[in-house]
């Protein structure tokens, strides 16, 4: 099937705005009588929810951890990106439009890029207003700096937290809505099913992660907010309970998963030290600025101390493959780089999964004084987890998974193909393509929160009678039976190895097979892994405690189930994918000099993949996508 | 109603009282140190103070109210901290607060024993009323002799030594608490006040107890 | 290296709750301390036991979900550490380590070392934001703010809420966490408007919510894994007074 996105036509500086006039409205008086489901508290959902009950509407929002302040967008550190052009060096919004679709390899909608630049500015001084303490210069005026290698100075930031400030700046509005009454706060639940009602999202069902009581909520429209999936890796960045479960349950009743194999390997990240090990820290990307990436030259001095092999045998590599930009390649490129030194049996520290990050030269250069100045904080976290001082020998550092830039199929109004059904932030595929920029997580986030979804909703609500279907209609109690069943099936099964075994192993599957850098028979063997590690799983997994209470491996096993089916979608997507681009590497598919070759001829479509059940072959739609304002050209970092 | 009823309301009213009592301690020193001038010194006064008629009610029960006011809260505060705490865990460090700062409650009620034994003691004249005479014709009472007969036994003595470890306990804690209170400390001077409130705990234990302490050891004859 | 734990063990709100002693025979120094508790409840979960319940999330400092008190300090006393960023090497071979849940009267536990915080979320509903309207507000550099007052207003703003603060108060009091929010704002134009309201309404909804009263023992500080500074007790002790002469 061909989908359709719905994009405006016509010149896109004006799509947005146009579009805006033409949808419809809901009458104020009426609003209350909207019941809207938020799940996920993050920047989108936290956003979406403050907002939505500021317009009237009775919202209900749901997040797992004990309160809306603690979502993963917190860990952000970089920045959020605006076309405020304050700094006066040349930016606008079709610049952030265009660098935006550039980044992303082509591979995103322009409609949808060109709305998130517009509205990126309101962001700004929204989050002004609402006491976010943004950086300042000494006249008083926004600092801005520059990031993940753009051309001109966009990315606002408050010290190394901006996604804590800016999350904590959409709670705090959250927090208005409650004492408002407008907004029901739901902690510590977990949505474990979508009620689909003769093709339309009517409700949820979810678990009460304290009491263990199944619940089941209606609404007029259900917004999913939750985030990205790449915890299917096992280790990355992401926080502990981050998982694809949401949407997952979203696409098993019919919701498609659109480009699941964009899947953003950060290039900084702190390397693993052991095979106990729970996550992977992030440190900025910043760093690559002073900082000289390099691993011996011969495979017997991997073992030496840094300091003792001499100049002429340590290769930088970034700087000997990409000499104009050297270390500072983006993020996808810095990666894989880092990634062939590592496979070439050339890396560093324990496991030699690790290249060197050297500051030698630049403390030179600049002094000690000035590197701390400027990184201060990230060599002292470096130093809580290695215990080991940057400023005296050179930092080890490995890529990680980090984002994904995949997610839920929606349309222009961010709605999915089930109607009712909106995906917003990190969990939907929209804007950036097939990789993402720097500080521009939080951007979408946001937009997607405060000044798209207020819109779009109504133009959808507008078209339904308010409670039409209410938790008492049939589906519902289908769902929570089916739930319920699920925990207890997977309470049952009393084998011998834990959920936290099992997810390391379909990690390591997926890390090594579907990783980095993809090939067919890489993909193949993931996709014969996956569902004989699967079915192990639900014959074998031992989950400890009951479903009435408090219980920690009763939720990892739950969303490792949900895990092990998306995986699968993921290798097969990323198989389909016959061409690199952004996030996706294909090994089959580069140039004589290792860089990413896409294929616009074949590949310039959106992915959404059709779940019809487990072990049977999903069924792929295509969106074609059209590029009538930038023009396709190759990135070359060379 | 904000103010007797809040928790920082109440905490500043403990403030504000605390700066009137602890001036009243710093006063009283001053006035008790003239006894190093001698007898007439001491006694000029007590005269002084005695002269002054009805302003002296007038302070006697600002003092007592401000003390009164200081000690209900104080139990107050205590209780409904109490009420909030649960039984302790199994193992408690403390970082940065005090003994001082833990024991204000029992210092508090210490002090609060000790001014009344203070006051049968020299003001209202129960527990010793041989210490009484009266100076001249003039129909007061020697204030020099009364001082240092007060002192010639052991039980008064003890009382005021520990009397006055509660009270340096007590101040050295209170007395950067208040500046604290009333938004009167930043980072920097917070250390400063530490240290300073610390000082002052010590300059009026160490003035107080310096008299009973000198009389035991004879300084002063009758 | 060897450990012995001492775990505050109990089994949902109304259960009594009691210490028991597990071992961690073979623990890593390069391990967090939460992965040194993951290693311990694999170990129990193997054998079909109950394993140990504690919050966590981002495992990198900053979500402030972890909550354990360790030796008797919360988030176990090394300077601006969370749990999550702790490591084993700080501790020795053959140690023995005391974990317990946050304890104040308005954290129940709701089992193990996992405690229900919503308190701090009501004092935050109470006034923890600025009444501004999503769009229809000023362009972010209309109003100049000093980049001092913007530092300032940062270094309240960094608090991560997790709760140690209460932890470590011999009164249970949530002052730190109340006066980092009246702080950040009251310094900011934007937040000045509704200071006094602000300042006055939260300070009120920690005291429903079962908080204690602020007596100046500085443990909150000491114990804050993000070293939210006391001045800010004082700078809310200054507007409570502002507010209450206006």
């Amino acid at each position: 099937m061909i989908l359709d996105g719905k994009c405006p036509t016509g010149p896109i500086e004006t799509s947005w705005d146009r579009h805006r006039f033409e949808s419809k409205l809901v009458n104020p008086s009426n609003k209350r009588k909207f019941k809207i489901l938020c799940v996920g508290t993050g920047l989108a959902g936290g956003a979406a929810a403050a907002s939505l009950g500021e317009l009237g509407y009775n919202v209900h929002a749901f997040c797992y951890q004990d309160s809306a302040r603690r979502a993963h967008s917190i860990a952000a550190q970089g920045g959020i990106n605006a076309a405020k052009n304050y700094p006066n060096d040349g930016d606008s919004i079709y610049r952030l439009f265009y660098d935006t679709i550039k980044g992303g390899d082509f591979r995103a909608r322009e409609a949808d890029v060109w709305r998130l630049s517009q509205v990126s500015n309101n962001i700004i001084d929204q989050c002004v207003a609402q006491g976010v303490p943004f950086a300042r210069d000494y006249a008083g005026y926004l600092d801005n700096r520059s990031f993940g290698g753009a051309q001109v100075s966009r990315t606002f930031f408050a010290r190394g937290q901006t996604g804590q400030q800016l999350l904590l700046g959409a709670y705090s509005a959250l927090s208005r809505q409650v004492k408002a009454g407008t907004v029901t706060l739901h902690e510590r639940r977990e949505m474990l099913d979508l009620v689909v009602v003769d093709g339309v999202a009517r409700g949820i069902t979810c678990r009460n992660m304290v009491t263990g009581a199944i619940e089941s909520h209606w609404g007029d429209a259900v917004i999913l907010a939750t985030g990205g999936y790449v915890n299917v890796f096992y280790l990355s960045t992401n926080a502990m309970g981050c998982s694809v479960t949401a949407a997952w349950k979203a696409a098993r009743k019919g919701a498609y998963m659109a480009n699941p194999c964009y899947t953003q390997i950060h290039p900084t990240c702190i390397p693993q030290h052991g095979e106990h090990q729970s996550k992977l820290t992030l440190m900025s990307e910043s760093l690559r600025n002073d900082g000289r990436c390099w691993v011996p030259k011969k495979v017997e001095d991997c073992e030496r101390p840094p300091g003792q092999i001499a100049e002429e045998d340590r290769d930088y590599y970034l700087e000997r493959k990409y000499p104009s930009f050297g270390n500072l390649a983006p993020r996808d490129i810095a990666s894989r780089a880092a990634k062939e030194q590592c496979d070439d049996e050339r890396g560093v520290g324990p496991g030699k999964r690790g290249v060197y990050l050297d500051f030698a030269d630049s403390i030179k250069r600049l002094g000690e004084d000035t590197i701390r100045e400027r990184y201060g904080n990230l060599f002292e976290m470096y130093e809580k987890i290695t215990a080991e001082n940057g400023y005296k020998q050179p930092m080890r550092i490995y890529p990680a998974p980090h984002y994904a830039m995949g997610g839920l199929w929606v349309d222009y109004n961010c709605m999915s193909n089930v109607p009712g059904l909106f995906v917003l932030g990190e969990a939907n595929f929209s804007v950036h393509g097939a990789n993402r920029l720097g500080a521009s997580a939080l951007m979408q986030g946001l937009a997607d929160g405060y000044f798209v979804i207020p819109y779009t909703i109504a133009g959808y609500l507008a078209t339904v009678k308010p409670g039409a279907v209410k938790d008492d209609h049939a589906e519902f109690k289908k769902s929570a039976e089916e739930v319920k069943a699920n925990i207890d099936k997977l309470l049952s099964i009393n084998g011998t190895k834990t959920p936290s075994e099992y997810h390391r192993e379909l990690g390591k599957v997926m890390w090594e097979d579907v990783g980095m850098a993809r090939s067919k028979e890489s993909l193949e063997h993931a996709l014969k892994r996956i569902p004989e590690i699967r079915e192990e799983f639900w014959s074998n997994v031992k989950v400890v405690g009951s479903n009435d209470q408090f219980n920690q491996e009763l939720e990892n096993a739950g969303r490792l189930a949900d895990f092990f089916e998306f995986a699968e979608i993921l290798t097969k997507d990323a198989l389909n994918r016959e061409e690199s681009c952004g996030g996706h590497f294909r090994t089959e598919h580069q140039t004589e000099d290792g860089e990413a070759m896409r294929n616009d001829e074949d590949f310039c479509y959106v992915a959404a993949w059709e779940f019809k059940g487990t072990g049977v072959e999903p069924e792929l739609h295509k969106e074609p996508l059209k590029f009538e304002n930038v023009k396709l050209a190759v990135r070359s970092y060379k | 109603m904000q103010l007797t009823q809040s928790s920082v309301g109440r905490k500043i009213i403990m403030a504000v009282t605390g700066i009137v009592l602890v001036a009243f301690v710093c006063v009283h020193l001053l006035g008790n140190s003239s006894l190093f001038f001698g007898a007439d010194a001491i006694n000029a006064y007590a005269q002084k103070l005695h002269s002054l008629g009805p302003f002296v009610w007038v302070f006697r029960l600002v003092m007592l109210a401000a003390f009164a006011i200081h000690i209900v809260f104080g139990i107050q505060l205590t209780l409904e901290n109490r009420a909030a705490t649960p039984e302790a865990n199994v193992q408690v460090k403390r970082l940065r607060t005090g003994f001082g700062a833990e024991t204000m409650i029992i210092s508090g009620l210490v002090l609060l024993a000790f001014v009344v034994y203070h006051l049968l003691h020299f003001t209202v004249r129960v527990t010793n009323p041989e210490i009484y005479v009266p100076l001249g014709s003039s129909g007061m009472v020697d204030v020099y002799v009364m001082m240092v007969k007060g002192f010639q036994s052991v039980l008064p003595v003890i009382i005021y030594l520990v009397g006055m470890a509660f009270l340096f306990l007590h101040v050295s804690h209170g007395f950067q608490s208040l500046f604290q209170t009333l938004g009167l400390s930043n980072d920097k001077s917070l250390p400063v006040m530490g240290t300073t409130s610390k000082l002052v705990g010590f300059v009026l234990l160490v003035g107080y107890i310096s008299i009973p302490l000198l009389i035991v050891a004879g300084l002063f004859k009758i | 290296m060897k450990l012995k734990l001492h775990v505050w063990r109990q089994n949902g709100p109304n259960d009594k709750g009691r210490m028991e002693v597990y071992d961690a025979p073979d623990v890593s120094p390069d391990q967090s301390f939460l992965e040194m508790l993951d290693d311990v409840n694999l170990v129990l979960a193997r054998q079909g036991k109950d394993v140990i319940a504690f919050d966590h999330d981002c495992r990198e400092g900053i979500c402030g979900m972890c909550s354990q008190v360790i030796n008797g300090v919360p988030h176990g006393g090394q300077e601006r550490t969370t749990v999550c960023q702790l490591h084993m090497r700080e501790f020795k071979d053959g140690d023995e380590i005391f974990i317990e849940p946050w304890k104040a009267r308005a954290f129940p536990v709701i089992k193990d070392l996992v405690v229900d915080r919503g308190g701090l979320e009501k004092i935050m509903q109470a006034g923890g934001y600025t009444s501004c309207h999503t769009g229809g507000v000023a362009d972010g550099n209309a109003l100049p703010i000093g980049k001092d007052i913007a530092d300032y207003s940062m270094d309240a703003a960094e608090c991560i809420g997790c709760g140690a603060c209460v932890a470590a108060c011999p009164n249970s009091s949530a002052m730190l966490y109340t006066s980092a929010k009246v702080a950040q704002l009251a310094v900011l134009p934007q937040g000045k408007v509704e200071a006094h309201r602000r300042v006055m309404a939260m300070t009120e909804a920690a005291t429903e919510h079962g908080f204690g009263n602020c007596s100046n023992h500085y443990e909150c500080q000491a114990s804050c894994p993000k070293g939210i500074d006391v001045k800010f007790i004082a700078k809310l002790n200054r507007e409570y007074m502002k507010a209450l002469i206006p």
